[in-house]
């Protein structure tokens, strides 16, 4: 925008309020803000189900951003009064268990959320040309995310949250040369600790935060640059109207989308309500038995597992076995299959990017890739022994965890949706894309 | 053709439809507010810590004042002489609220000596003014405090004075007198501060 | 993209199935009658814990207060429950000193607020019904659920003294023979064995309430809420039906 005088705007509505916006607009470009970011944001009219979770993750950082707000009152970042802080809120504050239950439960529908809008940007190859850096401030949100997670899980100081934050750090540990300097210098101590607990509790409630915020701005202002993608993957503003100039696919985010997303988010908030009052702890998945034990330095846990946000990415590090005597391989795996999401842009040779006009070799590698997801997130919750092990008499592989070779296979497959997405999005027979989307 | 097509708008049923919906959604935010706003209440820790105080008069010297905390404030219990209950009838025109007609007090304890007994004072130990607790200062006509200081307390912040029933001289800072509050006599010997109920 | 959709609720579903099913502990629990609603069956649990459990465990984040939640009066509480030293807004401690409890049992006993979170409502009811006579043992005592407990038996008065014996054979996962093992009521205590697994299911209940104190709260007003939700429901989805006429 340049600070070149612009002209006073007619008041939109007679009174008081008119007015008021005629002075807060010859001082702040509020009527702009709204007409680009909203009034006159064209949209796709063809939007479908997969186009409601950017809305409802956005919700949720909000309710994550209050809920915590209100759980910092009470809670104390110190090893001695940590775990008792989270009862404190969870009897002695009125409200508390609410506010507590709205946070945990909030944190795993994120992150499910999260995966349905990546989901969709897969299939409707959103990453694509001009998309490239929507995308990328995407996967960044994802990393702050996981980051976020991480070092809010340690906050209740359970036997769950020491020992699963001693495994991650420990993975750190793993890296070569300076491992194990690095891991110390992330626990502020030998082994996690108060000083550890302390800076964790800074990182979630401030630090990330304020990445999480800043890329969320830039990721929308990206998103209003470019526009919206769509389930055809086909460019609305190719097709303007003559007279108006606007995208003949296109309706304002204001009313059409506002008020479907409206309707989506109360049924969210049926799901997620179901959650917090009826099953807060999800069976043990949401919010995990042995962290209702305060952690304890000296005694493991029988099964430790990761949150199941973060069991895809686990069940792949244990499937890596440790070469050279070290285990350095398996955390870069597990690294490499958060990363290469970020190349994704320059991986699609296709010339269609919506998986309605893909040609069958990708549909069948981007279906083996979401099942190899899910799959290896149940094999990072469960024991590597859950599916027996192989007979002792095969060759190579004999007497190992069947679950094991499963999750080793599983990671080839998700890595080769990747790695040989270049050859075949190239070689595939893609069906015509149409000239205008299908509604 | 652009997407929107708006011949067949029927503004009354929109109108309708969007204030429905604000209903639904103005009683969605408030329903929600409650819990946060109610979280930030004193917890069950709080009011246990609140918990009434027990104070055995054994310990109290005739003259003298025993401080003792009740929910974080010094709250007093003062053993007045004889002396001192004669000279609260004394000093009404000094006073700014001599039947304490616009203080907090329960109702027995809206007399002249603003207690159940006279010779047992209890009061909230903090200025009405600014929150400070004044001292106590029960020499009559005490040299900084001028010839016709009946004994009682001196706020150090501001200087509001007041007798020995905490009501406030007229002209101070202090808007009101010292707050009483809710007591009652367990035994000839020992009250409970902050509890008035009836009953065991 | 309905087959990707139902790809995916497929699989999801598959993940979930399994997550639930591998689960299963590996000794059959019994099933524990909870329900918050009966009062009188968790005030005479509260009785129970806090005569029994309490002697040697803490529960150092329920406070006495909060039994009024379970409809007793501040009066019956001081009256019955309290300890003579403690207060009632004060948490539920124990009298024992940790030092001496590291004399005795090897350890401090854990805390207790929260084993129904832990080990759940059914370990909790199979557990304390689940002691039995095992001279190996250094207390004299043994368990079904949890294999050479350091606790004793501290209600065999109640329940009295079980012992493991055999009662038949079995074929197990590979051919062999392997014995089947029942309890059986050696010295019947001051208790029938009907009373005596009321009173623990009593304390079970009991000890879920004191888990989550909330819990009862929770699900009441889960309904409500739900049923505002559905309410919105219809009226957001209208109000997007009569908007989306617009779209052609």
């Amino acid at each position: 925008m340049s600070n070149a005088p612009k002209p006073a705007i007619a008041p939109p509505y007679p009174g008081f309020i008119g007015n008021a916006i005629v002075w807060i607009d010859a001082r702040f470009p509020l009527v702009q803000l709204y007409k680009t970011q909203v009034g006159e944001y064209y949209a796709p009219k063809n939007f479908n189900i997969w186009y409601y979770f950017g809305a409802l993750a956005t919700l949720i950082l909000v309710m994550q951003i209050v809920t915590g707000i209100f759980l910092t009152m009470n809670y104390k970042p110190d090893a001695k009064f940590a775990f008792a802080s989270v009862e404190y809120i969870m009897r002695d504050v009125s409200w508390g268990w609410l506010i507590r239950y709205m946070h945990s439960t909030g944190a795993s529908m994120f992150f499910l959320v999260v995966y349905l809008h990546m989901m969709r940007g897969l299939m409707y190859g959103s990453y694509r040309k001009p998309r490239e850096l929507l995308w990328i401030f995407g996967c960044m949100i994802y990393l702050a995310l996981m980051a976020e997670a991480f070092f809010g899980y340690l906050l209740p100081w359970g036997q769950m949250s020491y020992w699963g934050a001693q495994v991650i750090i420990n993975l750190f540990g793993a890296i070569p040369v300076i491992g194990e300097d690095l891991a110390v210098w992330i626990r502020g101590d030998f082994s996690i600790s108060d000083a550890t607990l302390n800076r964790f509790f800074a990182f979630h409630v401030i630090a990330l935060p304020l990445v999480l915020l800043g890329l969320v701005a830039a990721h929308l202002v990206a998103l209003h640059e470019v526009g919206s993608n769509n389930p055809d993957g086909i460019e609305i503003n190719k097709n303007p109207d003559p007279n108006t100039g606007t995208p003949r696919d296109g309706i304002p985010f204001h009313p059409y989308y506002t008020v479907k997303d409206t309707f989506g988010v109360v049924v969210f908030l049926g799901v997620f309500t179901a959650i917090v009052f009826f099953a807060p702890e999800m069976g043990g998945y949401f919010l995990e038995a042995p962290n209702f034990i305060q952690a304890d330095p000296l005694k493991t846990p029988e099964h430790i597992a990761p949150v199941w946000y973060f069991t895809p990415f686990y069940a792949m590090l244990r499937a890596v076995p440790s070469m050279f005597g070290s285990q350095f391989p398996g955390v870069a795996v597990m690294g490499a299959a958060t990363l290469i999401l970020f190349t994704l842009p320059w991986l699609d040779r296709g010339k269609v990017k919506s998986v309605r006009y893909r040609g069958p070799i990708y549909k069948r590698f981007l279906t083996a890739f979401v099942i190899s997801f899910i799959i290896l997130g149940y094999l990072g919750v469960v024991p590597t022994t859950v599916w027996g092990q192989l007979s002792k008499s095969l060759p190579l592989i004999g007497g190992a965890d069947v679950a094991t070779i499963v999750a080793r296979v599983l990671t080839v497959v998700y890595f080769a949706f990747f790695f040989l997405m270049p050859w075949y999005t190239k070689v595939d027979k893609e069906k015509p894309e149409p000239e205008r989307v299908t509604f | 053709m652009t997407a929107i097509v708006l011949n067949q708008v029927d503004p009354k049923k929109r109108r309708f439809l969007i204030a429905a919906s604000s209903v639904v959604g103005a009683g969605a935010a408030a329903a929600v507010a409650v819990p946060f706003v109610a979280s930030m209440l004193p917890s069950a820790r709080a009011v246990a810590a609140g918990a009434p105080v027990p104070v055995d008069l054994n310990k109290i010297e005739p003259g003298q004042l025993l401080i003792v905390e009740f929910r974080g404030a010094p709250h007093w219990v003062i053993k007045r002489t004889p002396e001192m209950v004669a000279q609260l009838s004394k000093h009404d025109a000094l006073l700014a609220d001599a039947q304490s007609a616009s203080s907090k007090q329960p109702d027995y304890a809206k007399n002249a000596s603003r207690s159940i007994k006279p010779e047992l004072f209890v009061a909230r130990g903090v200025c009405t003014h600014l929150g400070c607790s004044p001292t106590f200062r029960k020499e009559i006509g005490a040299a900084d405090l001028g010839s016709d200081w009946p004994g009682g307390f001196f706020c150090p912040c501001h200087q509001s004075k007041f007798d020995m029933s905490g009501r406030v001289f007229a002209g101070m800072p202090a808007p009101t007198n010292l707050a009483i509050p809710p007591y009652k006599f367990v035994s000839d010997t020992s009250i409970l501060i902050g509890d008035d109920s009836k009953g065991a | 993209m309905k087959t990707a959709m139902k790809l995916l609720l497929a699989s999801l579903s598959f993940a979930v199935v399994s997550a639930f099913a591998s689960g299963g502990a590996e000794v059959h629990l019994d099933s524990a009658p909870i329900n918050l609603k009966d009062t009188a069956s968790l005030q005479r649990g509260a009785k129970t814990f806090i005569n029994y459990c309490l002697n040697c465990h803490n529960a150092q984040f329920m406070r006495y207060s909060h039994l009024t939640q379970i409809g007793l009066t501040e009066q019956q509480i001081k009256d019955n429950l309290l300890f003579t030293t403690d207060k009632f807004g004060d948490t539920m401690v124990s009298a024992l000193d940790p030092a001496d409890a590291k004399d005795w049992f090897g350890g401090v006993p854990p805390d207790l607020t929260l084993s129904a979170r832990v080990r759940g409502s059914d370990w909790l009811y199979t557990y304390l019904r689940g002691f039995y006579r095992d001279d190996a043992s250094t207390t004299g005592w043994n368990n079904t659920v949890f294999k050479n407990v350091a606790m004793p038996h501290v209600l065999h008065d109640l329940q009295g003294t079980q012992a493991m014996g055999k009662v038949g054979e079995k074929r197990g996962h590979d051919g062999k023979m392997e014995p089947v093992m029942k309890l059986g009521l050696d010295r019947a205590g001051s208790m029938s064995p009907g009373d005596y697994d009321r009173t623990i299911a009593d304390l079970v209940n009991y000890m879920t309430y004191m888990a989550e104190p909330a819990r009862a709260q929770r699900t009441q007003l889960g309904v409500l809420v739900l049923f505002f939700l559905a309410i919105a429901f219809f009226v957001t989805l209208w109000l997007k039906h009569e908007y989306w006429k617009d779209v052609k």
